[in-house]
Protein backbone atom coordinates (compact mmCIF):
# COMPACT_ATOMS: atom_id res chain seq x y z
CA UNK A 1 0.00 0.00 0.00
CA UNK A 2 1.36 3.22 -1.22
CA UNK A 3 1.26 6.55 1.21
CA UNK A 4 -1.83 8.60 1.37
CA UNK A 5 -2.12 12.19 3.29
CA UNK A 6 -5.03 14.36 3.68
CA UNK A 7 -4.59 17.67 5.23
CA UNK A 8 -7.29 18.74 7.93
CA UNK A 9 -7.02 22.26 10.13
CA UNK A 10 -7.94 21.99 14.17
CA UNK A 11 -7.64 25.47 15.90
CA UNK A 12 -5.18 27.08 13.40
CA UNK A 13 -3.29 24.05 13.79
CA UNK A 14 -2.70 21.64 10.17
CA UNK A 15 -3.27 18.04 10.61
CA UNK A 16 -1.24 15.80 8.40
CA UNK A 17 -3.34 12.07 8.45
CA UNK A 18 -1.03 10.24 6.80
CA UNK A 19 -1.49 6.07 6.19
CA UNK A 20 0.62 3.43 4.32
CA UNK A 21 4.49 3.27 3.96
CA UNK A 22 6.76 6.15 4.26
CA UNK A 23 9.21 4.35 2.27
CA UNK A 24 12.33 5.29 -0.72
CA UNK A 25 10.58 6.61 -3.06
CA UNK A 26 7.14 8.13 -3.50
CA UNK A 27 5.88 7.63 0.01
CA UNK A 28 8.91 9.86 0.97
CA UNK A 29 8.73 12.77 -2.17
CA UNK A 30 5.53 12.80 -1.02
CA UNK A 31 5.28 13.87 2.03
CA UNK A 32 8.20 15.91 1.68
CA UNK A 33 6.35 17.87 -1.21
CA UNK A 34 4.05 18.32 1.52
CA UNK A 35 5.34 19.52 4.52
CA UNK A 36 7.31 21.93 1.90
CA UNK A 37 3.65 22.94 0.58
CA UNK A 38 2.13 24.39 3.94
CA UNK A 39 5.51 25.42 5.09
CA UNK A 40 5.06 27.82 1.75
CA UNK A 41 1.77 28.85 2.57
CA UNK A 42 2.53 30.15 5.82
CA UNK A 43 1.05 26.81 8.00
CA UNK A 44 3.90 26.79 10.62
CA UNK A 45 2.11 24.44 12.88
CA UNK A 46 1.95 20.84 11.91
CA UNK A 47 1.00 17.64 13.36
CA UNK A 48 2.17 14.72 11.46
CA UNK A 49 -0.62 11.86 12.45
CA UNK A 50 0.99 8.58 11.94
CA UNK A 51 -1.56 6.58 13.36
CA UNK A 52 -1.88 4.61 10.58
CA UNK A 53 1.80 4.23 9.07
CA UNK A 54 2.56 0.33 8.78
CA UNK A 55 5.80 0.67 7.83
CA UNK A 56 8.97 3.09 7.67
CA UNK A 57 12.26 2.13 6.29
CA UNK A 58 15.27 4.44 6.56
CA UNK A 59 14.49 6.89 3.92
CA UNK A 60 11.16 7.60 5.68
CA UNK A 61 12.86 8.09 9.06
CA UNK A 62 15.00 10.65 6.65
CA UNK A 63 11.82 12.55 5.91
CA UNK A 64 10.71 12.72 9.06
CA UNK A 65 14.03 14.32 10.30
CA UNK A 66 13.78 16.46 7.09
CA UNK A 67 10.20 17.82 7.73
CA UNK A 68 11.37 18.53 11.74
CA UNK A 69 14.23 20.59 10.88
CA UNK A 70 13.14 22.53 7.68
CA UNK A 71 9.97 23.42 9.94
CA UNK A 72 12.07 24.43 12.69
CA UNK A 73 14.31 26.27 10.19
CA UNK A 74 11.03 28.45 9.18
CA UNK A 75 10.40 29.47 12.56
CA UNK A 76 7.80 26.47 12.74
CA UNK A 77 6.69 23.65 14.99
CA UNK A 78 6.13 20.25 13.94
CA UNK A 79 4.87 17.40 16.21
CA UNK A 80 4.36 13.60 15.40
CA UNK A 81 0.98 12.01 16.82
CA UNK A 82 0.08 8.61 17.53
CA UNK A 83 3.18 6.42 16.83
CA UNK A 84 2.38 2.53 15.91
CA UNK A 85 4.67 0.31 17.66
CA UNK A 86 6.96 -0.70 14.38
CA UNK A 87 7.67 3.32 13.58
CA UNK A 88 7.66 4.27 18.03
CA UNK A 89 10.46 1.45 18.00
CA UNK A 90 12.80 2.14 15.07
CA UNK A 91 12.73 5.89 16.35
CA UNK A 92 13.63 4.18 20.05
CA UNK A 93 16.33 2.59 17.99
CA UNK A 94 17.54 5.42 16.30
CA UNK A 95 17.30 7.48 19.14
CA UNK A 96 15.36 9.79 17.62
CA UNK A 97 12.39 9.36 19.79
CA UNK A 98 13.76 12.09 21.64
CA UNK A 99 14.57 14.95 19.29
CA UNK A 100 11.11 14.97 17.57
CA UNK A 101 8.15 16.30 19.83
CA UNK A 102 5.73 12.70 20.03
CA UNK A 103 2.08 13.16 21.31
CA UNK A 104 -0.59 10.38 21.76
CA UNK A 105 -3.21 12.65 22.27
CA UNK A 106 -4.65 15.22 19.12
CA UNK A 107 -6.73 17.64 21.43
CA UNK A 108 -3.20 18.07 23.72
CA UNK A 109 -0.95 17.88 20.75
CA UNK A 110 -2.88 20.90 19.07
CA UNK A 111 -3.08 22.79 22.58
CA UNK A 112 0.52 22.15 23.25
CA UNK A 113 1.82 24.64 20.15
CA UNK A 114 2.87 28.00 21.52
CA UNK B 1 12.07 -22.63 -0.71
CA UNK B 2 15.41 -24.60 -2.18
CA UNK B 3 17.97 -24.62 0.17
CA UNK B 4 18.70 -21.99 -1.85
CA UNK B 5 17.67 -19.41 -4.12
CA UNK B 6 19.44 -16.47 -6.24
CA UNK B 7 17.68 -13.27 -8.12
CA UNK B 8 19.83 -11.37 -10.54
CA UNK B 9 17.78 -7.49 -10.19
CA UNK B 10 18.12 -4.39 -12.03
CA UNK B 11 19.19 -1.62 -10.09
CA UNK B 12 15.84 0.32 -9.65
CA UNK B 13 13.23 0.94 -7.10
CA UNK B 14 11.07 -1.59 -8.23
CA UNK B 15 14.38 -4.24 -7.27
CA UNK B 16 14.06 -2.54 -3.62
CA UNK B 17 10.47 -3.60 -2.90
CA UNK B 18 10.44 -6.34 -4.22
CA UNK B 19 13.82 -7.88 -2.27
CA UNK B 20 11.86 -7.02 0.71
CA UNK B 21 8.63 -8.89 -0.72
CA UNK B 22 11.07 -11.97 -1.79
CA UNK B 23 11.75 -11.99 2.49
CA UNK B 24 9.19 -11.37 3.38
CA UNK B 25 7.84 -14.39 2.03
CA UNK B 26 11.19 -16.33 2.52
CA UNK B 27 11.14 -15.50 6.09
CA UNK B 28 7.38 -16.47 6.40
CA UNK B 29 7.49 -19.41 4.87
CA UNK B 30 10.86 -20.97 6.95
CA UNK B 31 8.92 -20.14 10.15
CA UNK B 32 10.32 -17.09 11.61
CA UNK B 33 7.99 -15.18 13.85
CA UNK B 34 6.43 -12.10 12.75
CA UNK B 35 8.63 -9.80 14.57
CA UNK B 36 11.39 -11.37 12.96
CA UNK B 37 9.88 -11.16 9.74
CA UNK B 38 9.66 -7.75 9.62
CA UNK B 39 13.03 -7.29 11.02
CA UNK B 40 14.70 -9.28 8.12
CA UNK B 41 12.42 -7.91 5.40
CA UNK B 42 13.83 -4.52 6.83
CA UNK B 43 17.03 -5.37 6.67
CA UNK B 44 16.85 -6.59 3.33
CA UNK B 45 15.33 -3.39 2.46
CA UNK B 46 17.53 -0.91 3.36
CA UNK B 47 20.71 -3.62 1.92
CA UNK B 48 18.82 -3.48 -1.07
CA UNK B 49 18.70 0.50 -1.42
CA UNK B 50 22.37 0.34 -0.84
CA UNK B 51 23.36 -1.84 -3.23
CA UNK B 52 20.84 0.34 -6.24
CA UNK B 53 21.39 3.58 -5.15
CA UNK B 54 24.98 3.78 -3.31
CA UNK B 55 26.49 0.91 -5.19
CA UNK B 56 24.95 0.61 -8.60
CA UNK B 57 23.71 4.52 -8.79
CA UNK B 58 20.88 3.22 -10.43
CA UNK B 59 22.45 1.93 -13.50
CA UNK B 60 21.22 0.05 -15.97
CA UNK B 61 23.96 -2.03 -16.87
CA UNK B 62 24.70 -3.00 -13.02
CA UNK B 63 22.61 -6.12 -11.23
CA UNK B 64 21.84 -6.52 -8.06
CA UNK B 65 22.45 -10.28 -6.99
CA UNK B 66 20.02 -11.66 -3.94
CA UNK B 67 20.37 -14.61 -2.67
CA UNK B 68 18.91 -16.89 0.16
CA UNK B 69 20.51 -19.91 1.95
CA UNK B 70 19.03 -21.82 4.49
CA UNK B 71 21.10 -23.99 6.67
CA UNK B 72 19.73 -25.58 9.89
CA UNK B 73 20.94 -23.25 11.85
CA UNK B 74 20.70 -19.72 9.81
CA UNK B 75 18.96 -17.86 7.08
CA UNK B 76 21.76 -15.75 5.13
CA UNK B 77 21.13 -13.76 2.93
CA UNK B 78 23.71 -11.96 0.82
CA UNK B 79 23.14 -8.66 -1.26
CA UNK B 80 25.88 -8.05 -4.03
CA UNK B 81 25.98 -4.96 -6.10
CA UNK B 82 28.55 -4.26 -8.94
CA UNK B 83 29.55 -0.87 -8.08
CA UNK B 84 33.05 0.65 -7.09
CA UNK B 85 32.59 -0.47 -3.30
CA UNK B 86 32.15 1.58 -0.46
CA UNK B 87 34.62 3.15 2.18
CA UNK B 88 33.64 1.51 5.09
CA UNK B 89 35.91 4.10 7.23
CA UNK B 90 33.66 6.90 5.71
CA UNK B 91 30.38 5.66 7.57
CA UNK B 92 29.23 7.82 10.26
CA UNK B 93 27.77 6.74 13.09
CA UNK B 94 23.93 7.73 13.25
CA UNK B 95 23.79 8.00 16.92
CA UNK B 96 26.29 10.32 17.38
CA UNK B 97 24.31 13.55 18.54
CA UNK B 98 26.27 15.44 15.64
CA UNK B 99 24.58 13.03 13.23
CA UNK B 100 21.16 12.60 14.70
CA UNK B 101 19.23 15.02 12.55
CA UNK B 102 21.77 13.59 9.38
CA UNK B 103 18.37 12.74 6.93
CA UNK B 104 20.43 9.46 5.72
CA UNK B 105 22.87 7.45 6.75
CA UNK B 106 20.88 4.78 9.10
CA UNK B 107 20.57 1.81 6.11
CA UNK B 108 23.43 0.01 7.57
CA UNK B 109 22.86 0.89 11.54
CA UNK B 110 19.76 -0.82 10.74
CA UNK B 111 20.59 -3.70 8.85
CA UNK B 112 23.30 -4.45 12.15
CA UNK B 113 19.94 -3.69 14.28
CA UNK B 114 17.64 -6.47 13.25
CA UNK B 115 20.25 -9.09 11.81
CA UNK B 116 21.78 -11.28 13.96
CA UNK B 117 24.96 -11.06 11.84
CA UNK B 118 26.07 -8.19 9.43
CA UNK B 119 29.19 -8.68 6.73
CA UNK B 120 30.33 -5.95 4.58
CA UNK B 121 32.95 -6.75 1.75
CA UNK B 122 33.79 -3.84 0.13
CA UNK B 123 35.66 -4.22 -3.32
CA UNK B 124 36.66 -2.09 -6.32
CA UNK B 125 33.88 -4.71 -8.31
CA UNK B 126 31.31 -3.96 -5.91
CA UNK B 127 29.98 -4.75 -2.23
CA UNK B 128 28.78 -7.69 -0.98
CA UNK B 129 26.45 -7.55 2.45
CA UNK B 130 25.92 -10.86 4.21
CA UNK B 131 23.14 -11.14 6.33
CA UNK B 132 22.40 -13.51 8.51
CA UNK B 133 19.65 -14.53 11.13
CA UNK B 134 19.88 -17.36 13.49
CA UNK B 135 16.70 -20.12 13.95
CA UNK B 136 15.24 -19.80 17.41
CA UNK B 137 12.83 -22.41 18.43
CA UNK B 138 11.81 -24.93 15.82
CA UNK B 139 14.46 -25.62 12.90
CA UNK B 140 13.82 -23.58 9.63
CA UNK B 141 11.30 -25.30 7.46
CA UNK B 142 9.52 -26.56 10.03
CA UNK B 143 5.80 -25.59 9.87
CA UNK B 144 3.14 -27.55 11.39
CA UNK B 145 1.05 -29.10 9.14
CA UNK B 146 3.15 -28.50 6.16
CA UNK B 147 2.76 -29.67 3.18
Amino acid sequence: MSMKLSIRQVDGVTIVDCSGRITLGEGSVTLRDTVRDLLAKGNKKIILNLGEVNYIDSSGIGELVSAFTTTKNQGGELKLLNLTKKVHDLLQITKLYTVFDVKDDEAAAVKGFK
Amino acid sequence: MEQQVSYTLDSTLETVDSAEEKASRIATELGFKDDEIMQISMAVREGAVNAVLHGNNYAPDKKVILAFQRTPEDLVITIRDQGRGIDLNGIPNPLAPENLLKTSGRGIFLMRSFMDVVEIRPSQTGTEVKLIKHVHGKPVGHQEGSQ
